[in-house]
């Protein structure tokens, strides 16, 4: 056996150093993205964040004077009875649209990953709510769950239970508006896990079974740990999009009753334009933005791992 | 979860966030040249109404010979447009918004006062003056207001036997006597929003509470009123969740045997050929009282624009004010004229609006008061009225927290 050098070639010189008009280059292709953010997203948040600070009243708008009042609007915001209020629904709302949303999602999308006759045509029904204007599915609901006349409170006196006042309780509101929301939020989460569900190797499945694992196991070690990155991603994303939900709330109950489904984003609008404290608005919008952020950041974080892990 | 329509919130709220930009006051130019054309701004969005007003526009720019180019958006994205108009100097030449939002709207400097176009407010009702006054200048002036009245269904009355009530103890015992077989005896809306508090309102003034105390002994009993009309059954639990709509589909459709609505939902139960109503005055806390409605309509104003664009919106709004086009405007959308003399002309021939006109000369303007202040008061008076109707707290407790809330 010959021992033959390993051939040590230096890489070649430009591409370590990209020359001058090279990088120039770079930067111009990059203008058009980096001019779009800075309009689009920049000067929005900057604008919100100088707001935040401001007297912003409906008289600002045309003078464009606001004077400045420092960390006031915060301290009304934070000193507010409704702000805990409004962080708890927020968080509620949250926590119990992406549990079930997630949890429905994945278990519709295990079942439409076996192959049966139609499955193709409901799983594209099943996308419905996804494809209607929010407006429209909010409305909808709100007419489902009327307290007299609505058809959920006719299916449970057919069953003997009594009527729920989904929308005019205090303790019902925050469920109804929730049940919406998941049922909206169900399509998304059902595509993206079949997508994940089918990037999962068949071979390992067949293993499985010639060793003699039921459907439990076979899901327990196979499709829960190599469907994580998705689930990841999924979870991250529906976090990050359940947490600034306004429309449905604004449909289904504006925010009532008695403040009961106030989260931060109707809350940041009602200050606004109920109130017309517009720093006070803004300052919510912009409480909203950092946790939306703080999550967004932690989502990058573990895309990052997942590529690294993938190349590894 | 849809990404793209919360993206589109998202560019919404941030065009809104855009439009904060802050920039120079305009300068008005004094050039004396006659426009040919103008745009105008309101939100007559529903079929009905929208097409009656295309009328009246269409009368008056035939009139003027001024062309005028529609906008028109739905009620809540009216003060954003305006806003947004306003920082952007894109206002339209004319415009037609709620009344109690033109205290906010003329706060802002962007209006010009009426006198600038020999409009006077000779002949009109004092409330409907007042609401479009601001710091002592006229901004603002309405072809037609409306308020609220009980509208009840003659046959489910005559059924029981009962006259509608006058009082509160009629009203009381007349909704409590109608609630049967899965009916309501009574329908109003109490959403939270400004929308709750105009339907409030009418019990609030009526018995002397006034909007600077909110937690005066007769602001506590008119809410303690409407919420035993609630805990006892009389009204249902979901006027919580009902907007003024929602109140006259619940009549309609039969499931209620009274309610509290505007004179502009008439139109919708004539449709209805099975459907008899009346309509009365808003029941008084005690016989021989006078009721005190809030005044609802619509305001036109001209906004600092350019001079001759002015001259031109000015002399649109004066034929819109003029008597024929004001008793036009009045019968097709079912509102008062503004001028006493008109709206007496005109309740005489329509008697189903003869209770709201009579109404009228009683009504107040909501910003009359409190001027820029109204809002926030309102918004707080509304979630009292939801925090009593839901049970949250007693009557004396949730004003007392709203009158808190407005304070500060």
């Amino acid at each position: 056996m010959t021992l033959v050098a390993p051939a040590v070639t230096a890489p070649p010189r430009t591409g370590r150093k990209p020359r001058r008009d090279n990088r120039f280059a770079a930067w111009l292709f990059l203008l058009p993205a980096l001019g779009y953010l800075v309009v689009f997203f920049g000067y929005p948040l900057a604008a919100n964040i100088a707001m935040s600070t401001q007297d912003y009243t409906v008289k600002s708008f045309y003078t464009g004077e606001a004077p400045f009042v420092g960390l006031a609007n915060y301290a009304a915001v934070f000193g507010n009875p409704l702000f805990s209020a409004a962080v708890l629904n927020t968080v509620l709302f949250t926590a119990g649209s992406l549990l079930f949303q997630f949890g429905i999602g994945l278990a519709l999308a295990v079942f439409f990953s076996g192959r049966f006759l139609g499955s193709a045509l409901l799983r594209s029904l099943l996308l419905l709510p996804w494809l209607l204007p929010l407006v429209v599915s909010g409305a909808v609901w709100r007419w489902m769950f009327d307290q007299d006349h609505g058809v959920l409170n006719a299916a449970l006196r057919l069953v003997g239970l009594d009527a729920v006042p989904w929308l005019s309780s205090t303790s019902w509101a925050l469920p109804a508006v929730v049940l919406t929301n998941i049922w909206i939020g169900i399509p998304f989460n059902l595509v993206i896990l079949h997508g994940g569900l089918r990037a999962i190797p068949a071979s390992l499945y067949e293993a499985a079974a010639l060793d003699g694992a039921g459907s439990w196991q076979r899901f327990r070690h196979i499709t829960w740990p190599l469907l994580r990155p998705v689930t990841g991603i999924v979870l991250m994303l529906g976090l990050v999009y359940t947490i600034k939900v306004f429309d449905v709330i604004m449909v289904v109950t504006g925010g009532g009753p008695a403040n009961a489904t106030q989260t931060l984003t109707t809350w940041s609008y009602r200050l606004s334009f109920g109130d017309f404290a517009f720093g006070q608005g803004a300052a919510v919008g912009n409480v909203l933005i950092l946790v939306a952020t703080v999550f967004g950041l932690l989502y990058l974080r573990s895309a990052k791992a997942t590529l690294a892990e993938a190349a590894a | 979860m849809p990404v793209a329509r919360r993206a589109l919130v998202l560019a919404a709220s941030a065009a809104l966030l855009a439009a904060c930009s802050p920039s120079p006051a305009p300068t008005t130019s004094n050039n004396a040249q006659p426009a040919g054309s103008i745009t105008e701004l309101d939100y007559y969005a529903d079929e009905q109404g929208s097409a009656a007003w295309q009328k009246i526009l269409d009368t008056c720019a035939g009139q003027t010979g001024v062309k005028i180019e529609r906008q028109k958006v739905p009620t809540n994205q009216m003060l954003p447009k305006v806003l947004q108009g306003a920082s952007s100097k894109t206002l339209p030449d004319l415009l037609f918004t709620d009344n109690p939002t033109l205290q906010q709207v003329a706060a802002t400097g962007a209006l010009t006062p009426l006198a600038d176009y020999g409009i006077t407010t000779d002949g009109y009702y004092e409330s409907i003056v007042k609401a479009g006054t601001y710091q002592d200048k006229v901004y603002g002036v309405a072809p037609g207001v409306n308020g609220l009245a009980l509208i009840y269904n003659k046959d489910l009355l005559t059924a029981a036997g009962i006259q509608p009530p006058k009082t509160w103890d009629e009203l009381k015992a007349a909704a409590a006597k109608l609630t049967k077989d899965g009916k309501y005896g009574l329908a109003f809306s109490a959403i939270p929003s400004e929308e709750g508090t105009w339907q409030f309102l009418p019990f609030f003034w009526s018995n002397g509470a006034e909007l600077s105390q909110l937690d005066s002994a007769s602001s506590v009993k008119a809410l303690q009123f409407v919420t035993d009309l609630v805990n006892s059954g009389s009204a249902s639990k979901s006027v919580v969740t009902w907007n003024q709509n929602d109140v006259a589909d619940q009549f309609v459709a039969g499931n209620a045997a009274m309610m509290v609505n505007g004179s502009w939902n008439l139109a919708r139960l004539d449709e209805q050929q099975s459907l008899h109503y009346g309509v009365v005055p808003i029941p008084v806390p005690q016989a021989g009282a006078k009721p005190v409605v809030a005044l609802g309509g619509e305001v036109g104003a001209v906004p600092v624009t350019s001079g001759p664009t002015q001259q031109a919106a000015g002399k649109v709004l004066s034929c819109i004010l003029s008597e024929p086009t004001m008793l036009e405007w009045s019968k097709a959308h079912a509102y008062i004229p503004s001028k006493t003399a008109t709206a007496a002309k005109f309740g005489a021939g329509q008697p189903a609006m003869q209770a709201f006109v009579d109404e009228v000369g009683t009504a107040r303007s909501r910003t009359a008061e409190l001027g820029e202040k109204y809002p926030k008061v309102s918004q707080a008076l509304a979630d009292a009225l939801q925090a009593a109707l839901t049970g949250k707290l007693p009557a004396d407790q949730a004003l007392k927290a709203a009158q808190q809330a407005s304070g500060s």
